[in-house]
Parts: C-alpha cells; sequence; structure tokens
C-alpha cells in the first residue's frame, strides 16, 4: 500500500500502480485516450495530465502525465486543478481538429470514448475553420469497418493488434497528421482477434460490421450477460437485443477468463441466433404448416408413456439444465451425452484428469500468468483462440522478471518493450502441424500424434525419471527435450496445454505425465486441457453413454430424443441414417433446422444462448450462467422446458415434471450429482433483488417504447415476466452502475458509469483497476482435483509413427472460421470458413499426384469423399490433415488411415 | 382593504372590455412558424432524406414515442428503414427537433390531427416524410459530414482536404 | 286548494326551482367568470352554452362512481348528501314571498345557523373517510375555519334580531317596510358575508380544497356523481347565503311594483353576482391568516356591533 494525496485528500492504493491506474481505482474521473488496462501506458496521448506537487510546500507544481508516473508513497496531485484541466482541454480540443462529423452515422456514437472525454474535458465547441485531413478506407473483411477520418492517432489499435495478439498484417503508416492504420492493401484482417479493434479503438474508426446490417445504439440495446457457446473457453459476453433480432456480442469482462477481448468467432458468431434456418413453431413430418406447441408435445409424448425404451440423446452444445432435464425424462441409464465414442472417452478422461489431479485446470488468466508453457498436439488459435492469446501474454511473464530488475514498472509499455525487445520466455509447441502461435514459440516441434505423445513422455521422463521413457528415437532432438523440461522446472508457474482435437489418447496421457512428473518435482504445475465445445465437460459431468452404446441400447421402434445435437456431425450420415431408421418416433428439441431436424418426426423450437437462460462448464470446470436477452417470438423455449413438458405430458420424470422455474432445475440438480452441489450458487437465484427491485435488462435510456409496437397495437402490450433470473425484461428496475449500486457480478447486464458510456466503464467495476470485478469474477469452478492427486498413469509411450506407402494417416485439422457448428450459420463467419480440405505436405503431395488447389478423393473405411487440396509444409510425412466440421465436409473417423488420389478431373 | 375594493372594481370593469377569445373552429388562429405540433420528415436541398437515423430524437423523446432502424443504401448513406411516431403518446416538447443533428426531424404548426381511433395516430414513415426542406433551408449533412456516399467521395465534403496520400516520401 | 295541498306544491316548486337554479349557476358563474376574464366561458351546448351543465350532468354521471379500496365506504357515501339535505332544510325557512315559505317558524334564523353549521360533516366526514392526507388536511381546515366563523355568524344576526324583535324570518322581512336593515346594520352585514363566504368555503376562503395545495382537500377521492353532490351542494350554498342576506339585510321580497318573488330572486341574484366577483379577483389567503382575520378582525367587528345595536335599542326603549 502507498498512500498518495489526490486534491489535498490522502488515499491509500496498492503498490506498482501509476497515477492513472490510481485515480481510476479511486474512482475519479481523470480522462485519457492511450492508456488501456491490458495494453499499460505509452504516454502518447497526453490526456491525462495532472499537477505533480513536490511536498505540501509546493504550492506551484509542474504538470505530469499521470499514466507515466508512478503512484509512489507521498506523492501529491491535483486532478482539478485550473492548469491540469485547460491542459487536459486543449488536448481535448486538437484532437477534435480533424475529427469529422460524423457521430450521427457513426456507430460508436453514444458509446464512444471520445465523446465521453470531450464531455469531461467540456470541450463543446470547435474554433478550428481550416480544412480537416481525409483518408481513404480499406475494406478489412467483414468483420471490422474501417473510417480512417475519425482516428485520433492514439495508437491503441496498432498496439492492441501487433503487441498483444501477435498480428502482422496491420501497422501505422506515414508520419504526422497523417498517421494512417490499416493494412498495407485492402483484405480480411488475418488475426483472429480483430473484432477487439472495435472496443480497443477509443472512437468510430473500427466499428462492428456485422452491427451495421443492423444498427442499433448501445443504449437500445436490451442486454444480459452472457457465456460464447462457440468453444470451451466460456468466454463472458454482453448479447445485446433489439427488436427480436440479436444485434450484437460485446466483451464482458471477466479476470479469470477472457479478461477484456474476445475472439471474433465468439464475438461474430453469434448470427446463427437471427438466421434463417430456425426453428420458430414445432415441426411435425408429414404436415405443411407449423403445429401447435400441446399438439407436438402430445404426439410426442404418448410413444413415451408407454414403454421405457426411450433413448435421449443429450449434447454438449446444450446447457447443462438441458441436459440435466433430458436425463430426468428417459433416466440415467438411457441418456447418451451426445458425444461420438471417441470423443466421449477422451472428453471423459479429460474430467478424470482434472478431477483427479495432481495438476488443477489453468483458467485463461492463469495461462497468461504462466512463466513456461508446453503446448502438446493442440492448435489452441483454432480450438480454443482466447487461450492462444493469453499464451501470448504467457511470453512476456519470464522476460517481465528482467524489466523488473531494471526496475521498469509493468506498467511502463514502451520501455518494457525496449527493455525486453524481442526476448520471450519458454512456449513450447509441439504439434501435427505449425499454427498461428509459433511465432512466439520458443521451439517448435511438428509429428505425428503418436511421436508428440512420445516426446511428452521423454519430456516427463526428464522430469522424473519414475515415467517411463519411449524407446527408440524422438521426432524431436533430445536437447530440446532436455531444454523443455529444465525451463518447465525451473519456472514458477509452468503450464501444461493438451486437448482432444486430435482425438489422440496418447497424446492427453503425455501431457498428463508431465503435469504429474512436474508435480512429483514439487513445480505448482497447472494443465489447460481443450475440448471441444462450450459445455463439453458440464456433458461429459452427467455421465450417460456415448452415442455407440446409445445405437446399442435403442430397441428397435422406441422413441429417440435428440436435445440441440446434429448426430451425422458426431457419428456420420450413415450411422446417423441407422440410427434414426431403427428409432420409432424421432423427437428432435434444437433451435436450428439441422439435417437430424429434418429427418425428425416431431421438431420442437429450442431457445437459443440468447434466449433462454443456461449453464455452461467450460474447459476449466468452471460453471457459468448465460441469461436470456429477449423472448423469442413463436413457440420457442427453452429445451428443459420442452422436455419438461414431454415429462408432463407422459407421466415420466417424477418430481421433475413439476419443474417451473431455472432454479427447480437447478437445485434438483444439485441435490442429485454431488458434483454439481455448487451450480446454484454461480449467479444469484431468481429470487433475488437489489433494493427490492429486479436489475434491469434495458439501460435507463432505452427509446422507442411506445412505439415500437405501436404499427401492430397503440395499447402497450405487458412486458414478459421472467421467473427464471433476477433480471427484468424491462428498464424497470435496477439500472447496473458501479458502486454503491454494483449488482453481483455474474448479473451485470452491461457496464455504464456516469459520464462514461464506451466499455472504458468497467474501470469503475474492478476492484482495482485490470483486476477482478468486484465481488468476484463470475463462475464456479466445479472441479479441482482431489489431494494429493491420482498416481501417475501406468503403461508404456507409444511406439514411433510409421509412414504408410499407400495409406496416410488423416488427422483432423480445425479452422477456427468454421470448424464451430453454430458459427458457422452466421454469414460473416461462413463468409472466412474455407471448403472442406485434405491438407498434405510438399513430398506427399508428389507423391500422390496432387496439386494444391486441386480436388482429392479421400477413401477410408467410412467411405469416400472429395476435398479440396491445401498445402502445409509443416506436417510430417505420412500424415494428412483434414480440415473438420467444414462445409460440405462429410464425416470420417479421425484419425484414421485412408488412401488418397487425385479426384476424376484433375487426372 | 382598499386594494381589495379597488380590485373588485377593476374586475367589475372588466365586464365592458373586449374578449381575448379567438372562436377556434371557426376562426383559425396565426400560429408561428415555429410552433410545435405535428411532426415531419424533411428531405435536404438535394432531394434526398435528411435523416440519417443516428436515434437521437427516439432516445431523447420523453414518452419515449418515435421508433426507428437504421439501415444503409448501397452508396453508403444511412437512412431509416422505418420511422414511426406514436402521435398517442407524443407530447410535442419538440426535443427531438432539438436533437436533430441534420434538421431532418421538425415540429410543424399543423395542430389539427385529431383522431377517432388511436391507431390513426401511429404515423409511418410515409406519413412523416415531406417533399420540401421544412422550415430549414440549404442544409446538406452530408455536404459537412466526412464519410463517402455515392456522388461524394473522401475530401470532397465542405472543408475538407483531398485524402492523404500515405505512400508518399515526402513528409 | 287545501293548505296542504299548498305546502306540498311549494315545496315541490322550491326543489325544483333550486335544483335548476344551482345547475344553472355553474353555467352562470362560469359565464360571468368569463366575461370579467376578458373571454366567453361555456358558449358552445345550446344557446348561450345554456346546456352546459347538462352535458356535465351526464358526463358526471356516465363516469365510474369509484369508491377507493381504503376508504370507509358507509361514511364516504353519507358525506355528500349530508351537504345536500341540511342546505334544502335550510331553505325550507326562507321567505320568497310573503306566501311562497315551506314554514315560518317562529325560531327560523335558528333554524337556519343550526342546518347550515351542519354542513360541515359532510366536508369533515368526507375528508375522514377518505383515509388520504390532503383530504384530510382539507376536511381538518374546513372544520378550524367552520368553528371559527360560525360564531360571529351568529352575532352579526343578533343585531337584525333586536332591531327585528323576532326570529322569524318573514317578521324580520316585515319590519324592514321602513328601512332595509343594510343601513343601520351595515357593520352586522360585513360580518355576515365574511361569514356566509367562508360557510359556502368559497374563494378566498376555499382552503379546505386550496387544489394548488392539497389537491382538492376533501373531496379529492370523490368522482362521478358524488362529486357532483359536492358541487350542487356549494351553488345551493352560495344560494341560500345570498337568500338569507337578501332576507335579513335587504329587505327581503319588499319592493315596489313587480311581484314580491321576483323582488327576492333579483336581489339574491345580485348578491350571487357579488360572491362571482370575489372568486374572480381575490387570491387565497394562508390559513393562518384566515383564522386570524376571523377571530381578530370579525369577531371583534360582530361584538362592537351587537354593543352598539344593543345600547341603541335599549336607548330607545
Amino acid at each position: 500500500m502507498a498512500t498518495i494525496f489526490i486534491d489535498q485528500r490522502s488515499y491509500d492504493v496498492p503498490d506498482g500502480m501509476n497515477l492513472l491506474d490510481a485515480s481510476l481505482t479511486l474512482g475519479f474521473n481523470l480522462p485519457y485516450f492511450c492508456w488501456h488496462p491490458a495494453l499499460g501506458s505509452v504516454g502518447a496521448c497526453r490526456q491525462c495530465a495532472v499537477k505533480q506537487f513536490r511536498d505540501e510546500k509546493d504550492m506551484r507544481g509542474r504538470l505530469v502525465m499521470a499514466c507515466m508516473t508512478a503512484a509512489a508513497p507521498n506523492t501529491r496531485i491535483s486532478i482539478d486543478d485550473p492548469d491540469a484541466r485547460e491542459f487536459r482541454k486543449s488536448v481535448g480540443e486538437w484532437l477534435m481538429v480533424h475529427h469529422p462529423h460524423d457521430c450521427p452515422v457513426c456507430d460508436e456514437g453514444g458509446e464512444c470514448h471520445l465523446q465521453d472525454m470531450e464531455v469531461m474535458d467540456q470541450q463543446t465547441y470547435r474554433r478550428y475553420r481550416g480544412l480537416k485531413r481525409t483518408f481513404r478506407n480499406q475494406d478489412l473483411g467483414p468483420f471490422v469497418n474501417h473510417e480512417m477520418n475519425r482516428c485520433i492517432q492514439c495508437y491503441r489499435c496498432v498496439r492492441f493488434y501487433r503487441d498483444y495478439a501477435g498480428g502482422r498484417d496491420f501497422d501505422a503508416f506515414f508520419l504526422r497528421d497523417r498517421v494512417f492504420f490499416g493494412r498495407q492493401s485492402d483484405g480480411v484482417l488475418e488475426s483472429p482477434f480483430s473484432g477487439n479493434l472495435v472496443e480497443v479503438c477509443p472512437t468510430g474508426v473500427f466499428t462492428d460490421k456485422t452491427l451495421k446490417l443492423h444498427f442499433t445504439r448501445k443504449w437500445d440495446e436490451r442486454t444480459a450477460p452472457s457465456i460464447c457457446v462457440h468453444c470451451a473457453a466460456g468466454c463472458n459476453t454482453i448479447a445485446g437485443e433489439r427488436y427480436g433480432l440479436l444485434r450484437r456480442i460485446r466483451n464482458r469482462f471477466n479476470g479469470e477468463v477472457n479478461g477484456y477481448f474476445l475472439c471474433d468467432r465468439g464475438r461474430y458468431g453469434y448470427e446463427f441466433v437471427n438466421g434463417p434456418r430456425r426453428v420458430r413453431a414445432p415441426r411435425i413430418a408429414g404436415r405443411a404448416d407449423a403445429a401447435a406447441p400441446s399438439d407436438a408435445v402430445a404426439r410426442a409424448a404418448s410413444p413415451l408413456a408407454g414403454g421405457s425404451g426411450a433413448i435421449g440423446i443429450g449434447s454438449p452444445r446444450a446447457s447443462l439444465e438441458a441436459n440435466f432435464a433430458l436425463r430426468a425424462l428417459v433416466g440415467p441409464d438411457r441418456f447418451c451425452s451426445g458425444m461420438g465414442a471417441a470423443e466421449h472417452r477422451l472428453v471423459s478422461e479429460v474430467l478424470r484428469l482434472l478431477q483427479e489431479g495432481p495438476a488443477p485446470a489453468a483458467s485463461l488468466h492463469d495461462a497468461a500468468q504462466a512463466d513456461a508453457v508446453l503446448v502438446l498436439g493442440e492448435d489452441v488459435t483454432n480450438t480454443a483462440p482466447m487461450l492462444a492469446l493469453a499464451l501470448r501474454q504467457s511470453v512476456r511473464q519470464q522476460p517481465m522478471k528482467a524489466a523488473a530488475a531494471l526496475r521498469i514498472p509493468a506498467w511502463d509499455d514502451t520501455a518494457v518493450r525496449n527493455a525486453l525487445q524481442d526476448e520471450r520466455g519458454p512456449l513450447y509447441i509441439a504439434t501435427v502441424a505449425a499454427t498461428p502461435l509459433d511465432d512466439v514459440a520458443a521451439a517448435t516441434m511438428h509429428a505425428a500424434p503418436d511421436d508428440l505423445a512420445r516426446i511428452g513422455c521423454a519430456i516427463a521422463h526428464a522430469l522424473d525419471q519414475a515415467a517411463p521413457s519411449p524407446r527408440g528415437a524422438l521426432a524431436a532432438d533430445a536437447a530440446l527435450v532436455g531444454r523443455i523440461a529444465g525451463a518447465l522446472r525451473a519456472a514458477e508457474r509452468p503450464l501444461v496445454v493438451a486437448g482432444v482435437s486430435l482425438a489422440s489418447q496418447a497424446v492427453l496421457d503425455a501431457a498428463a505425465r508431465v503435469a504429474h512428473a512436474l508435480h512429483a518435482a514439487g513445480r505448482p504445475v497447472r494443465i489447460a486441457l481443450v475440448v471441444p465445445e462450450c459445455n463439453s465437460l458440464g456433458a461429459a459431468m452427467l455421465g450417460g453413454c456415448d452415442l455407440d452404446d446409445a445405437t446399442a441400447l435403442l430397441w428397435p421402434g422406441s422413441p429417440l430424443i435428440v436435445l440441440e445435437n446434429d448426430l451425422p456431425r458426431r457419428c456420420g450420415a450413415d450411422r446417423a441414417a441407422r440410427l434414426f431408421e431403427r428409432a420409432g418416433e424421432l423427437v428432435v428439441v434444437d433451435h436450428t433446422l439441422t439435417p437430424t431436424a429434418e429427418r425428425a418426426t416431431i421438431v420442437l423450437p429450442a431457445a437459443t444462448f440468447a434466449e433462454g437462460d443456461g449453464t455452461y462448464v467450460n474447459g476449466e470446470g468452471r460453471a457459468q450462467r448465460a441469461f436470456q436477452v429477449f423472448v423469442a417470438g413463436g413457440d420457442v423455449q427453452e429445451s428443459w422446458r420442452w422436455l419438461r413438458d414431454l415429462m408432463r405430458a407422459s407421466g415420466r420424470g417424477g418430481a421433475a415434471a413439476a419443474w417451473e422455474t431455472l432454479d427447480d432445475v437447478t437445485g434438483a440438480l444439485a441435490r442429485e450429482l454431488p458434483a454439481f452441489a455448487a451450480v446454484r450458487d454461480v449467479a444469484p437465484p431468481a429470487t433475488f433483488r437489489i433494493a427490492g427491485t429486479r436489475i434491469a435488462r434495458e439501460p435507463a435510456r432505452y427509446s422507442g417504447r411506445t412505439a415500437r409496437d405501436a404499427n401492430v397495437t397503440v395499447h402497450e402490450p405487458e412486458p414478459p415476466g421472467d421467473p427464471d433470473s433476477a433480471l427484468s425484461f424491462t428498464m424497470e428496475g435496477f439500472q447496473a452502475q458501479p458502486p454503491p449500486a454494483q449488482p453481483p457480478s455474474a448479473l451485470i447486464p452491461r457496464f455504464w458509469a456516469p459520464g462514461w458510456n464506451s466499455v472504458q466503464s468497467v474501470n469503475y467495476y474492478q476492484t482495482v483497476v485490470g483486476g477482478p470485478l468486484r465481488g468476484g469474477d463470475p463462475g464456479l469452478r466445479l472441479i479441482e482435483p482431489a489431494a494429493p492427486g491420482a498416481p501417475a498413469a501406468a503403461g508404456r509411450a507409444p511406439s514411433a509413427f510409421e509412414p504408410d506407402d499407400r495409406d496416410w494417416l488423416c488427422v483432423p485439422m480445425y479452422e477456427i472460421f468454421g470448424s464451430e457448428e453454430l458459427s458457422a450459420l452466421a454469414p460473416s463467419v461462413a463468409a472466412l470458413a474455407p471448403r472442406a480440405y485434405v491438407a498434405l505436405n510438399d513430398g506427399d503431395l508428389h507423391r500422390a499426384g496432387l496439386r494444391e488447389g486441386g480436388d482429392a478423393v479421400v477413401a477410408s473405411a467410412d467411405g469416400t469423399c472429395r476435398l479440396q487440396v491445401r498445402r502445409v509444409a509443416s506436417l510430417p510425412p505420412g500424415v494428412a490433415g483434414i480440415g473438420v466440421g467444414l462445409q460440405g465436409a462429410p464425416w470420417m473417423r479421425l484419425p484414421d488411415r485412408a488412401r488418397i488420389h487425385p479426384a476424376e478431373r484433375d487426372r | 382593504m382598499w386594494s381589495v375594493i379597488k380590485g373588485l372594481w377593476v374586475v367589475f370593469l372588466h365586464m365592458f372590455e373586449r374578449r381575448a377569445t379567438i372562436q377556434y373552429p371557426e376562426e383559425k388562429v396565426a400560429l408561428p412558424p415555429r410552433y410545435r405540433a405535428r411532426i415531419i420528415l424533411s428531405r435536404d436541398p438535394d432531394g434526398g432524406e435528411r435523416c440519417v437515423a443516428c436515434y437521437l430524437c427516439a432516445v431523447v423523446c420523453p414518452v419515449a414515442c418515435i421508433a426507428l432502424q437504421a439501415a444503409e443504401d448501397e452508396h453508403g448513406r444511412r437512412y431509416p428503414e422505418f420511422f414511426r411516431i406514436n402521435f398517442s403518446r407524443c407530447i410535442f416538447c419538440g426535443f427531438c427537433e432539438d436533437a436533430c443533428p441534420t434538421y431532418a426531424i421538425q415540429l410543424t404548426p399543423d395542430f389539427e390531427m385529431a383522431e377517432y381511433r388511436r391507431p390513426n395516430l401511429v404515423y409511418e414513415k410515409e406519413h412523416l416524410l415531406i417533399a420540401g426542406q421544412g422550415k430549414y433551408h440549404g442544409y446538406n449533412y452530408y455536404k459537412v459530414a466526412g464519410v463517402a456516399i455515392g456522388g461524394k467521395a473522401k475530401g470532397e465534403a465542405e472543408r475538407e482536404a483531398p485524402p492523404a496520400d500515405v505512400r508518399t516520401l515526402l513528409p | 286548494m287545501s293548505p296542504s295541498l299548498y305546502a306540498i306544491v311549494i315545496l315541490i316548486v322550491i326543489l325544483v326551482v333550486l335544483l335548476t337554479v344551482a345547475a344553472l349557476l355553474v353555467w352562470f358563474e362560469r359565464r360571468l367568470l368569463g366575461l370579467w376574464q376578458d373571454r366567453y366561458g361555456p358558449n358552445r351546448v345550446g344557446p348561450f352554452g345554456i346546456f352546459q351543465t347538462v352535458a356535465d350532468t351526464i358526463k358526471l354521471l356516465t363516469k365510474e362512481d369509484w369508491i377507493p379500496p381504503f376508504a370507509d365506504r358507509p361514511v364516504f357515501v353519507i358525506a355528500p348528501a349530508i351537504v345536500m339535505v341540511t342546505v334544502l332544510l335550510a331553505f325550507g325557512v326562507v321567505p320568497f314571498a310573503p306566501t311562497v315559505q315551506v314554514a315560518d317558524l317562529n325560531i327560523g334564523l335558528l333554524f337556519f345557523l343550526g342546518m347550515s353549521s351542519l354542513g360541515v360533516y359532510s366536508v369533515t366526514l368526507a375528508g375522514w373517510s377518505s383515509d388520504n392526507k390532503y383530504a384530510l388536511v382539507g376536511s381538518l381546515r374546513a372544520a378550524a375555519q367552520m368553528l371559527a366563523y360560525e360564531v360571529f355568524m351568529g352575532l352579526s344576526l343578533m343585531g337584525v334580531v333586536m332591531l327585528a324583535g323576532s326570529f322569524s324570518l318573514r317578521a324580520i322581512v316585515e319590519a324592514q317596510r321602513g328601512l332595509w336593515y343594510c343601513v343601520p346594520q351595515l357593520l352586522g352585514l360585513i360580518v355576515f358575508a365574511n361569514a356566509g363566504i367562508a360557510e359556502t368555503r368559497r374563494l378566498p376562503f376555499d382552503l379546505p380544497e386550496a387544489e394548488s395545495e392539497i389537491v382538492a382537500g376533501y373531496h379529492s377521492e370523490y368522482s362521478g356523481m358524488k362529486f357532483g353532490m359536492f358541487f350542487i351542494g356549494e351553488y345551493l350554498g352560495i344560494t341560500l347565503i345570498s337568500a338569507m342576506a337578501v332576507t335579513l339585510f335587504f329587505g327581503g321580497w319588499l319592493g315596489p311594483w313587480l311581484p314580491p318573488v321576483v323582488w327576492f330572486a333579483l336581489k339574491t341574484l345580485i348578491l350571487v353576482c357579488g360572491f362571482i366577483l370575489l372568486r374572480a379577483t381575490l387570491p387565497r389567503p394562508r390559513f393562518d391568516q384566515l383564522m386570524a382575520y376571523g377571530w381578530k378582525v370579525m369577531l371583534p367587528l360582530a361584538l362592537l356591533n351587537l354593543a352598539v345595536t344593543g345600547a341603541i335599542v335599549t336607548a330607545r326603549a
């Protein structure tokens, strides 16, 4: 703690802060532009000037930049000083010299940091009458809109894009007042984190291009705290709706998970909610028009009522509540997790590793803090993008110690980067092919999955002689293995990253061995295991069988209930078709008309994450609640409500048939399965009230309430009630604000503070700027490793991979845009999704007689398919990468051996 | 007490004064042009819709009786996809006109808009949009804004320098 | 025509005429206020807007007659009737003409005083039963005001009684054949006029309903025809006080050429116009000013009037 004096009053602030951090933490309004809590200070914009005094006798003082001055003990400053105010105002004025008269047509208007700061500076009038400089804009792809005229040259975009997110295709050009931020030429921004430019930019240079298609102002959005459903990272989001359309996704700060940023899949994947493939009314096969909900439920329930042969197929992309309701409907023995056999086995293995330990799961925050990282087999940029962003920060941890030794404070970004130059900490990546994260790695290794496992085992053996050593030659040299082991052992916070994406048990085992060896060596190791989907871990925790077992369990002719799942994606069209044929009635509860839903006899329209509440367990084991944003039109309701209706109509489910609210479901879940005991406390219950009222989803400025529905009826309809949460659907209720009016962090529907309409208002919701939200970051970890931890897995390392003369080993490859089912339905994401492909290295391309860009036929045990050929030089010989989940890609079991030859046309 | 009596006398004498009342339906009132009644949407001097769908009128409206949705045409010009005013809620405060950055929304002296059915008081864009410029002549928002639209590229607005050449080697 | 039948006919005629007059007064007052304020007042319904009251009555009758759930129901319903009933009963002793009177009681004046002071129950009970802070404040004001002004209202009339030597109103009128009492009893008239305005809760003494501060006071919660009864009661009250003033100070029906009833009506109308002129002119005082005015100015004046009159009457005797 340091005591500083601001305007002659004393305050205690944590050590190591700068004056801007400290002032904002204390709740002062001090304008700034170039500083960002995640990016540190560079002192470029001169906006945060304050007056500093030498001691209490000093009356003159001198102007300093708050962001560049340490909040050392006994620092005396004045924010209110007339000179400082005048200085800040003049900065505000010259920033506005070239700023265009765009606010009415600018998407940033109303949540613009520049607007806020000009108001704070009381700079209200433009005296400049000269010519304004202009720029030509660039087309930066489907996500980000570029309007360079508005730029105030704060450099935050470049600092985020290049320094923080590691993008290379974006920079500052030219000089003087003509500094231009953009790409060398028009084109899609390559970084998968480009969407954050929208939030990082203090004004409207970068705006959300998908929002532009259905633009609405921040004050007009009905928002609720939500969870991203497009990967297992479980990033916290704010979803905004207007006129029944989901308008956009914004970041919701969670210090333990996503911090200030989101990936582009999470930010732009939301459009599936508004998509044309949505199911809005019950459908009964053979009927052209929509069915009444009661008819559909009665029809679906009638075969359930008699026998007990029904099988329920859950889903790793459905909420815990939905899966649990299905489990209650069909019984635990006949509940399937909805994952294919391999995936189910591996995710269960991940669950076991996390539960038994010894290494606890790493949150994204932990990952960013790690000072030595081994990535084994996982292309994190494409399977868990935000983990990649966290790992990019982790490479700064080790060198930062050197900066600290030079007495450079961590927030002094320019000085730190000058001191560190290209110094990077130990991040070792062992994957099948090159990944976008390789540029910051200390060393990379590319090998077949089994060889990766062998590398892992070798590292484990180097750390702990008790671990089995792989026999024969390694795919990496022994010195590197030794270096990796040494770096991990020397680290204060080592991290092992692996996952199920390669569908390789051996890789997972190897990662566990490394973690175990480090633990045995007394290191506080953490492990990050990437699972495929937003609730994969939750589905695995509910138990149940895999899809193969479900097929075996299904008695011919008995009903099959599929919950938010597209089975051909999981087990292939043929197997799914066999399952469907075997089933009597196929009831699908889903929000989207998937191929499975098209085959169904009855489809019940389910709510998406934005239309119903649900709890999701991310890859860290953190349960987080996504709250309903709006009431979907039509007969859409939460999956668990449909399943509850089925219980009522069929007389099954026992006590579960009486469920009325989400709290009933989570309560039953917590009682029935001890692993979920904490799930009720993930968010306050529906009965929670602040000052006797609910928390309003609509901001106080929400407009058009008496005209919105006037074309339909002038009698303003009664707003819907919300039995499931403590939020209200209208602006009536408690308006979330920083203290003393701050709601529990799981229930913050949007960030706003008086005078701060932009995302920057989050500063006032945190215990300290950049730290956790007041009252703790939202979400509860359901899984902590048992002490003292399970013994290391027995068994030997796998034998080395042998390339085959005729066949290739096909392994899955992932695409951030395209591999995930729901986001691929969003037009902007789909525009960047590649065609289904098969990737080979140069030698193998030649061997197979293929050319890049042509078509290849891949023949495996699961049939043949035609795929585009892609050249990936880093793939090991004999290994082919198959793009997973992409449009036009038929399912095939991966990894598997397959023959690859040119398609007829190319021969 | 004297003042009371004097007051009574003065009031009594008003019996012989002219009445100030205008017998409205028979006699019409001469209203000033800035009288605040029926709201219209105007057009710029070139005949384009002035409204750029910035939502400021909607947010400033104290009774929240304005609802609209922004859209953008193929030339990059913003316009309201729909624009609805519920006059059965409107209090004719004129805040919308104050807030409008483009002079699009204006209040006019036409106050004779009573209806027997409330739904008839809900005006859509086709009822609001007039052919002329209304009270404020000559203003064309896009001539001073920095965004490029069809027919006005970057650097062609008033007091704008030509677009910077970011590839030149000269400082 | 038998005397009893005649009495019943008179009674009915008086009742009908009074209610009609009260209703017309509503229109009349609004027109007169308009005249004095350089505007028209209601002039749309019927010729000169004379049917405005009919329209208003239809409106009041068809309005939702709402009783607040928190109100004391029976009292709430009875309260507005009390004011009507007491005022109408008081009219029973008013001699409109030598032959037009319901009952010539020998204590007619005391009956009038008794009835008119009962009217305050209406207001007090209405405010109390409404269970609303503004209504209660209004009714408390009415009670305090009534208590103060009732005292010297009675005292102011004692001079008249002394001069006439009777409480019978007919006898008092007859006693004014030579000289109207407004001359010898000018002080009494002034005090009575002040008390009468306070009694009817008319401007400037309408503090019990002072809409600008206590939102219509005692009848805040009333709607429909219950409110209408308060409304009619007020205008009946104006008529009553005017009629009493005519009877006691302006020679009642006495006058040359014209029939006695017409004289009575004309004089009453002029006094009613006076009431309306007061409303058109004067602002409302503060309540403490009202009370001070009553106790510190009017009461001493009434006592002085009584003492002087007594002395003169004694001296002449």
